[in-house]
């Protein structure tokens, strides 16, 4: 293995609930870099994700995933994330009683306690303009908008080495998609200076309006649980555009 | 005797032996009975340091008074210690009360039947004291009143029988902690009234912590006037034998509204009961019921009961329960009945074990199984109760957090 590699996925092999998704997909990722991932639906993105970060219903039944040069394929969700892999959800679960504030303390990786952390939740509350929203319990009554800037507010705190992105902007008016390509290219900068190493991404794309804000060096297409193929983000999004994922499939038929 | 004395306690006498339709049946006869005894006045320094301690765990402030408008204590079945601290706000024992004002034997098992069962019998045939509490027209609690129930006799029946009246536009605002000393047996039964009248509010937190051995039969009523306001909280996070409590409403006057709130928490060998109703029987009134339901092993029944006797009231009654132990079960059983069109009366109850999918979504974020799991279960328990008054809130967050770190 490249020890220059902060992501690197061998043959990796997964399957949801007894189902086989991904089918031997290979992937690296240097630090720094941020790569797209396009593809149709039900193509197998967002298990490559999950299955990055962790979580147990993806079962990896072949392959490895090793990040910073470690084995984490059998390291569970809280591990992963300690190590410096972070995740925007979909749809998050609503969790009751539990505040917006406490959530972003808690993603904070440091174990200050939580009076130190106040005035930094709230600092980093106005930059995702969420201020009015640390009182209220996660997720509850959410809009769509409301859900994605949430969820990169808790990354900002978390500020992972690797932040995996499920179609960040999807379900996003077109004011907020400004902010939020503002907030991932926060998180993706070198501009945090609790963190020597540059920040890297992994984001899922449907649209392709990401790529406006976010400056992305490599791009996938994902077909049938398998990389059909590798390039420049904007060739690829210009191609799928012009000629829609026939073209994919169609190399997979080949 | 006057002739409704003698009605009231004919009552009682038939219902002596007569069984609680909920709960375990308790045999009185195990139990020792003793008549009330007649209420000293001691300092709250006199009373033992380890009972000020147990009472704190229950809201009860003794060493700093400044916070509290008004303070009652009685010992088993003794009153032990008034004070207020505030015109037009009145604290006394009850028989007090009843030698001060001839009008307050009106009030006596108005809001609860004298013979509702065995136990409110119990409390009638024996004379029972408790605390009167009183705020005049207009007058408004500044700081919460204290009321604290202390058992301390092994094997003893306590019996407890309060009024508490707030007249016209005036505004209470009671805690009351009850507890026990030991670890030894005993019996609470605890008569609690509430007469809310036009334009006055009360609120209520009850918290109790018992002991394993201990069993605990509260009946308790309220009537409430026109636009009146009735909000009632309970908590128990601590052992005990068995529970069985169904406080009930009255709203009769246009625009009153009772709101009920409850964390429960049955930890091994915990036998709970505990539910509420609320008649909504004039134009306008209102009800809110929450429920939050946590077995580590014991047994829970929830319930909840909704009448809508008019048209245009409003009732929503909400149970959650959290299976968390191996033993035990939580059953919910919520109620509603509409007898006019117009009601809009609704209910949701839901038990399971913790959401496996909110783990994950905390665990993401870099916290432990344990961490997420006691997070997510400090947020089941946060109840921000509407219309409490923040330092009350405060309160109420500071008992159910104390008990957590016990059991979580």
């Amino acid at each position: 293995m490249n020890s220059e590699n902060l992501l690197e996925i061998e043959d990796l092999h997964v399957s949801v609930d007894g189902r086989g998704i991904l089918h031997g997909l290979n992937l690296t990722l240097k630090p720094g870099e941020t790569h797209v991932i396009f593809g149709p639906n039900g193509s197998g993105k967002t298990t490559l994700l999950m299955s990055i970060m962790g979580f147990p219903r993806y079962k990896v039944t072949q392959g490895r995933i090793l990040f910073k040069g470690q084995d984490v394929t059998a390291l569970p969700v809280d591990g992963r994330a300690r190590l410096g892999i972070g995740i925007s959800f979909q749809r998050p679960p609503v969790v009751r009683g539990v505040k917006t504030h406490d959530m972003v303390a808690a993603c904070f990786r440091d174990k200050r306690p939580y009076e130190q952390k106040g005035a930094e939740v709230t600092q980093l509350a106005e930059r995702a303009n969420l201020l009015g929203f640390l009182e209220r319990d996660i997720n509850h009554g959410f809009s769509g908008g409301e859900i994605k800037r949430s969820e990169m507010l808790q990354l900002l705190a978390q500020n992972p080495d690797l932040a995996l992105l499920d179609e960040p902007e999807s379900g996003v008016d077109l004011e907020n998609i400004a902010l939020i390509g503002q907030l991932i290219n926060e998180l993706l900068d070198e501009t945090h200076p609790a963190c020597q190493q540059a920040h890297s991404g992994l984001i899922i794309t449907h649209t392709g309006h990401i790529l406006d804000y976010v400056n992305a060096r490599t791009g996938y297409v994902l077909c049938a649980g398998m990389i059909m193929c590798e390039g420049d983000p904007r060739d690829i999004l210009n191609s799928i555009k012009e000629k829609g994922y026939q073209e994919c499939v169609a190399c997979l038929k080949k | 005797m006057s002739e409704e004395v003698k009605e009231k306690s004919d009552k009682a006498r038939a219902a002596a032996a007569k069984s609680a339709p909920f709960g375990n049946d308790i045999n009185l006869a195990q139990y020792e009975t003793c008549p009330p005894e007649i209420p000293v006045q001691i300092a709250p320094s006199e009373i033992r340091h380890q009972d000020r301690r147990k009472m704190l765990a229950t809201g009860i402030m003794l060493d700093d008074p400044s916070q509290r408008s008004g303070t009652f204590v009685q010992f088993d079945n003794r009153p032990l210690h008034t004070s207020v601290a505030q015109e037009g706000i009145e604290v006394m024992a009850t028989s007090q009360a009843l030698a001060k004002y001839g009008w307050l034997g009106d009030y006596f098992w108005k809001a609860v039947a004298v013979d509702a069962d065995k136990y409110t019998a119990h409390v009638e045939l024996n004379n029972a004291d408790g605390y009167f509490i009183r705020a005049l027209p207009g007058a408004k609690t500044l700081f919460p009143l204290q009321a604290c129930i202390y058992l301390s006799r092994a094997r003893l029946i306590q019996d407890v029988h309060n009024i508490i009246i707030a007249e016209e536009g005036s505004e209470l605002h009671i805690i009351t902690g009850c507890a026990t000393a030991g670890n030894e047996p005993g019996l609470h039964l605890g008569i609690s009234e509430f007469y809310i009248k036009k334009g006055a509010k009360v609120t209520f937190s009850m918290i109790h912590s018992w002991s394993p051995e201990i069993e605990v039969r509260p009946r308790t009523g309220a009537i409430i006037e026109q636009d009146g306001l009735f909000l009632s909280n309970y908590v128990l996070m601590r052992p005990v034998q068995s529970i069985q409590l169904n406080p009930s409403a009255h709203c009769v006057g246009e625009n009153a509204t009772v709101r009920f709130n409850s964390v429960m928490v049955a930890t091994p060998g915990s036998k709970i009961d505990a539910g509420s109703k609320a008649f909504l029987n004039a134009e306008g009134t209102r009800t809110e019921m929450i429920a939050r339901a946590i077995s580590t092993g014991g047994e829970i029944v929830s319930r909840g009961y909704i009448e809508g006797n008019v048209a245009n009231c409003k009732g929503h009654l909400e149970c959650r329960g959290l299976i968390l132990g191996e033993a035990g079960f939580i059953h919910a059983i919520p109620e509603l009945k509409g007898a006019k069109a117009g009601v809009d009366l609704s209910h949701e109850a839901a038990v399971g074990k913790i959401a496996e999918e909110e783990v994950e979504y905390l665990m993401a974020r870099g916290l432990t199984r344990d961490e997420a799991t006691a997070t997510i279960i400090r947020g089941f328990l946060k109840v921000d109760i509407e219309g409490l008054p923040p330092m009350l809130n405060e309160e109420l967050k500071k008992a159910v957090q104390a008990s957590e770190q016990d059991i979580f």
